[in-house]
């Protein structure tokens, strides 16, 4: 079971539910991720429009636990306003802290980042933050009370899959009793189900599935390899080696002489 | 008064926060409010004045990744 904040979750694959191509292309790639958890966003409404009232009409169909975000916020003063914002909406002290640094690169601002954390854990939120694989930054996060942490595979929307390995492999290694969430940059499930096999507890996606040809179909296929990885990371996998090593038994081959060994 | 809502200059006579809402035709809507960069709770805004050049958020769900 996922662990996140004392809840419990069978499914470890958390949904954004943004660019699908309809409303209810979106209510079927939920579906088909078997996704518990989705996440939302906070933004202007209008009078006019009243555009939020529908689509929260809309996730409240879905049945899912929603983990609110702070996308967009440049600063730890926006970020702190919005987190409480969305807690008096949504009654949740989750919060998907992002405190973005640059336009380009959507890469957050670690130091706003920590701040951020440190405050809203002290007034009692549950912070998720959107992080990079930066030890030194995740410490601080740790200290600043965070029990999950959801650093970058690459930048949000690139769908490049996770191109610091070495780094994310060093942060599971160093923080075994932390969650740790792969948020953003995934493209394939094969990246999710790499994700999964060196140990991270889940995955966050969006983009990957909403612009996907057939985003339920692609929900689906997300949903069985973050399966098939944590089944892989459970299971023990076998270390790789650079020579050759005879599955099938050398004792007993036919036609074997002791000349034809190499 | 002019005030600048959700980005936009707008004028109003509303004494209050809950007041403007209730004009714009949020009284029952799932919104959250700001003023000034700082959240306002929905059971302040009675009790949140305004005044000219005040700055208002006020927010919906909305989709998100």
């Amino acid at each position: 079971m996922l662990t996140l904040y004392g809840k419990e979750f069978s499914s470890r694959l958390l949904l954004g539910t943004a660019q699908y191509p309809s409303p209810e292309s979106l209510k079927q790639a939920v579906v088909t991720s078997g996704a518990e958890i989705v996440t939302i966003s906070l933004r202007r409404e209008s009078a006019r429009s009243r555009t939020g009232q529908g689509f929260w009409a809309l996730i409240e169909e879905l049945g899912c636990r929603v983990l609110p975000n702070t996308a967009g916020c440049r600063t730890a003063k926006e970020a702190i306003a919005t987190a409480h914002m969305a807690r008096e909406l949504f009654g949740t002290g989750w919060v998907k802290l992002e405190v973005i640094a640059n336009d380009d690169t959507l890469q957050p601002d670690l130091f706003g980042l920590v701040e951020a954390a440190a405050a809203l854990s002290a007034e009692g939120f549950e912070v998720l933050p959107y992080t990079t694989e930066d030890l030194s930054a995740a410490e601080r996060l740790v200290a600043a009370g965070c029990t999950v942490l959801m650093p970058w595979a690459a930048p949000i929307g690139s769908a490049r899959g996770l191109v610091n390995k070495d780094a994310l492999k060093t942060l599971r290694a160093y923080f075994p009793d932390i969650t740790l969430v792969i948020d953003a940059g995934l493209g394939t499930p094969s990246h999710a189900a790499e994700a999964m096999e060196m140990g991270y507890d889940a995955v966050l996606l969006n983009t990957a599935v909403a612009k996907a040809g057939d985003p339920a179909k692609m929900a689906a296929a997300f949903a069985r390899a973050v399966e098939a990885g944590r089944l892989a990371f459970e299971a023990g996998p076998i270390e790789p080696r650079d020579m050759a090593s005879p599955s099938t038994p050398v004792a007993g081959t036919p036609f074997f002489k002791i000349d034809h060994a190499s | 008064m002019k005030i600048v809502l959700n980005g936009e200059s707008f004028a109003t006579d509303a004494k209050t926060l809950d007041e403007l809402c209730a004009r714009l035709g949020f009284a029952e809507a799932k919104i959250a409010t700001a003023l000034n960069g700082n959240f306002v709770a929905a059971t302040s805004r009675n009790a949140t004045p305004l005044t000219d050049a005040d700055e208002i958020e006020i927010v919906a769900p909305r989709q998100g990744g």
